[in-house]
C-alpha cells in the first residue's frame, strides 16, 4: 500500500517561500511525475514527502497516517538520487544490502533478496565490483536495486536520468516504466523533461513557482491545458502563442497553436511568413517561420518537406485546435 | 605524454634544485656516519682515531636506549590516538551549522600556530606547575593535593602538551574530509534506515579513512623527532622517564659532549624512523590507493 496525501503543505526557507500551498492526492500504485522548470520547487516537494526537509506547515499522510514529523527511515519510502548516491567504499552487493542490514534482517534473507534484485536488474555479474567500476546506467540500476530490496510503500525518483546520455536515458525510461508495471508500487518521479513526464506518467503534476498548475493524465494536459503555462510547457516543440488583434478575432487575450496543428501551403493561407531555420529530423521537419507581424513560429511538418531558408510559406491553424487564454493566462 | 625534448628540458631545468637538495642531505649524513665511527669526545680531546663499532655498542647497549625507544613509541602512539579520536570528534562538531562558525574554526586551529617551546612553557608554568599552575589551583579548589605533573607523570605530561599542539592539524584535515562527503550519500543512508551511529560507522568513517591515513603518516614523521617540549619541561627526566630517541641523541652528543656516540645514536634514530615508516606504509598505505 502506498497512497500519499498532501494537505496544504507549505515550505519556506527563511524569508523565501518555495512552496506556498500544495494539496495533492496520489493513489496507491500510481506513477506520478512532478514536472516543471528548474527552481519550481519540484525537488523540494519530493524531499518533503521523503522527510529530508521539514514542512513549514501542512500535513503529509501515508496510507492515511500522518507522517509529517516522522523521520525519513520511519516512512518506509525509498529514494533514488540524481547522483545515485551509491556508497563508494562498498561493493554493489553491500550497497544493495545496506538498507536490509540496517533493518537487521538475517544474513540468509538479505542474500536471497539481493540476489533477486540483482537478477531483476541484470546486475548479477557485477555484484562484487565497486560502484566506480560501473557505467552510468549500471550505477543507476544499483541505485534502483538498493531501493527495491526494501519493498517500500513508494519510490521517489529525483531526476534519476539527467546524468545519462540520450540513448541510455530512453532505455532506462523504459526499464523504470517496466519496473512499475511489475511491482505496481506507487512511484513519484521528478523531472524537468516533459518528454519523460509524458511517456512515463499515469498522472502529471505541473509545477510552477511552487504552485500546482495542473494535475492530470498526460493526454489531458496535452489536450486540455488549464492555462498558458501548462500549454507552453507540455508538448515539444513548444506551442506558438499569438497576442493582440489576431487573438481578439477569437475573443481571447491570447491564442495558442501547437506546431503540429498547422496547414502549410506555398500559395495561400491565413498567415504569411518566411522560413528561417529548418530542422530536419528525418521523420519530422521543424520549420522556424518568421511571420509578418505575429513573430516567430515553429511548425512541425513531415520529413519529406524540403523548405529552404528564405522560402515564403502560408500557415493556416487548425480552427478546432486553437487554444484560447484570457488576460490572466487561464484557458477559456 | 611529454616528448623527448620536453623531458630533456625538464631534467635540465630541475637539475640545480635536485643537486642542491642532494648535497644538503648527503653531506650531514656522511659526516654523521663518519663521526659515529670516530673516537670524538669533547671532554677527552686527546683520544682520537677510528673507534670501530664501539660508539654503537655503547649507545645501543646502554639501558637508557631501550627506555628511550619505548618512550618514543608510547609518545608517538599516545599522541596519535588522542589527536585522531579527538580530531574526529571536533571535526564532527565543527561540521554542524552553528553561529560564529568561522571564528570558532580559527580558534580551534590557533594552537598549531604557537611555537613548540612557547606552548611547552605555557603548559609548564601556566597549567601544570603544582604551585601556581591552573590545574594546581583546580585541585586545591576541590581540596585535593596538587599533582606535580612533570615529576609524577613526566611522559604523560609531554604527551598531553604535544597532543594539544597537533589536535588542530588532525581536526583541520579530518574536517575537510568530512565536508567533502556528498550530502546525497548521507541522505541516502538516512533513507536506508541508518541511525546516526550507523551513518558514522558505515558512511562517514570509511569516507574519512584516507584523511586519517594522511594524519597518521604526517604526524608520525614529526612526532618521532619531538624535542623542544621535552627540553623545556622535563629535560628528559626524572632519570630517563621522558627521554625519547631524539632527546637521547641530544643528551649523549651535547650534554655529555660525546660527539662520536651522539652521531651513532643519530644514525640509529634514522634507521628506526625508516623501520617505522616501512611498517606504517604497509599498515595504512593501502588506504591511499584511489
Amino acid at each position: 500500500m502506498g497512497s500519499i496525501t498532501l494537505e496544504h503543505v507549505n515550505k519556506s526557507f527563511g524569508e523565501v517561500q518555495v512552496i506556498p500551498d500544495i494539496s495533492l492526492d496520489i493513489k496507491d500504485g500510481e506513477f506520478v511525475v512532478f514536472v516543471g522548470p528548474s527552481g519550481c520547487g519540484k525537488s523540494t516537494l519530493l524531499r518533503l514527502i521523503a522527510g529530508l526537509e521539514d514542512t513549514t506547515s501542512g500535513i503529509i499522510k501515508l496510507d492515511g497516517q500522518d507522517v509529517t514529523d516522522a523521520a525519513p527511515a520511519k516512512r518506509g519510502l525509498a529514494m533514488v538520487f540524481q547522483s545515485y548516491a551509491l556508497y563508494p567504499h562498498m561493493s554493489v552487493r553491500d550497497n544493495i544490502a545496506f538498507p536490509l542490514k540496517m533493518a537487521k534482517l538475517p544474513p540468509e534473507v538479505i542474500a536471497q533478496k539481493v540476489d533477486y534484485a540483482a537478477r531483476t536488474l541484470n546486475l548479477a555479474s557485477y555484484l562484487d565490483r565497486r560502484p566506480r567500476a560501473l557505467s552510468g546506467g549500471q550505477r543507476q540500476r544499483v541505485a534502483i536495486g538498493r531501493a527495491i530490496v526494501r519493498e517500500p510503500k513508494a519510490f521517489l525518483f529525483d531526476e534519476p536520468l539527467s546524468n545519462l546520455d540520450a540513448a541510455l536515458r530512453v532505455n532506462m525510461r523504459l526499464e523504470i516504466t517496466e519496473l512499475h508495471q511489475q511491482l505496481k508500487t506507487t512511484m513519484i518521479y521528478v523531472t524537468h523533461d516533459q518528454v519523460e513526464a509524458m511517456t512515463m506518467a499515469d498522472r502529471i503534476v505541473v509545477l510552477n513557482a511552487g504552485n500546482v498548475e495542473q494535475f492530470g493524465s498526460p493526454l489531458d494536459l496535452y489536450k486540455k491545458p488549464a492555462n498558458r503555462f501548462v500549454a507552453g510547457f507540455i508538448g515539444s516543440p513548444k506551442m506558438n502563442f499569438v497576442d493582440g488583434p489576431e487573438a481578439a478575432k477569437h475573443n481571447a487575450h491570447s491564442i495558442g497553436v501547437r506546431p503540429e496543428h498547422f496547414k502549410l501551403s506555398t500559395t495561400e493561407g491565413a498567415w504569411k511568413g518566411t522560413v528561417g531555420v529548418a530542422e530536419q529530423l528525418g521523420s519530422d521537419t521543424f520549420l522556424h517561420v518568421q511571420t509578418d507581424g505575429l513573430g516567430l513560429m515553429t511548425i512541425r511538418t513531415d520529413g519529406d518537406q524540403t523548405f529552404k531558408h528564405g522560402d515564403v510559406v502560408y500557415l493556416t491553424p487548425d480552427a478546432t485546435r486553437i487554444y484560447k487564454f484570457d488576460a490572466a493566462g487561464k484557458a477559456i | 605524454m611529454a616528448t623527448k625534448q620536453t623531458r630533456a628540458l625538464a631534467r635540465t631545468m630541475m637539475a640545480p634544485a635536485v643537486i642542491v637538495l642532494f648535497i644538503w642531505m648527503i653531506v650531514p649524513l656522511v659526516m654523521t656516519l663518519w663521526f659515529s665511527f670516530q673516537n670524538y669526545s669533547l671532554i677527552n680531546p686527546m683520544m682520537t682515531g677510528f673507534a670501530g663499532w664501539a660508539n654503537y655498542v655503547y649507545v645501543i647497549g646502554d639501558p637508557s636506549f631501550t627506555q628511550a625507544l619505548v618512550n618514543t613509541l608510547i609518545l608517538v602512539g599516545g599522541v596519535l590516538i588522542i589527536t585522531i579520536v579527538g580530531g574526529t570528534f571536533l571535526a564532527l562538531l565543527l561540521d554542524q551549522p552553528i553561529w560564529g562558525q568561522g571564528i570558532l574554526r580559527i580558534l580551534v586551529i590557533s594552537p598549531f600556530f604557537v611555537m613548540p617551546p612557547v606552548a611547552a612553557l605555557i603548559w609548564k608554568n601556566g597549567f601544570m606547575h603544582p604551585g601556581y599552575g591552573m590545574l594546581g589551583h583546580l585541585w586545591k579548589f576541590f581540596g585535593l593535593q596538587p599533582v606535580d605533573w612533570f615529576n609524577q607523570y613526566p611522559l604523560f605530561s609531554v604527551i598531553v602538551i604535544v597532543a594539544w599542539q597537533w589536535l588542530p592539524f588532525a581536526t583541520l584535515i579530518l574536517l575537510t574530509a568530512l565536508q567533502s562527503l556528498s550530502e546525497e550519500q548521507r541522505e541516502a543512508a538516512e533513507m536506508d534506515g541508518a541511525n546516526a551511529a550507523n551513518r558514522f560507522r558505515y558512511i562517514i568513517l570509511p569516507h574519512m579513512a584516507r584523511a586519517i591515513t594522511i594524519v597518521v603518516l604526517i604526524q608520525t614523521i614529526f612526532l618521532l623527532g619531538i624535542f623542544a617540549e621535552i627540553r623545556v619541561t622535563t629535560g628528559g627526566g626524572p632519570g630517563y622517564a621522558s627521554t625519547n630517541i631524539a632527546f637521547l641523541v641530544f643528551r649523549t652528543g651535547i650534554l655529555s659532549n660525546d660527539i662520536g656516540a651522539g652521531s651513532a645514536g643519530g644514525v640509529v634514530a634514522v634507521i628506526i624512523a625508516n623501520i617505522v615508516a616501512i611498517f606504517l606504509m604497509r599498515a595504512v598505505g593501502k588506504n591511499l590507493d584511489a
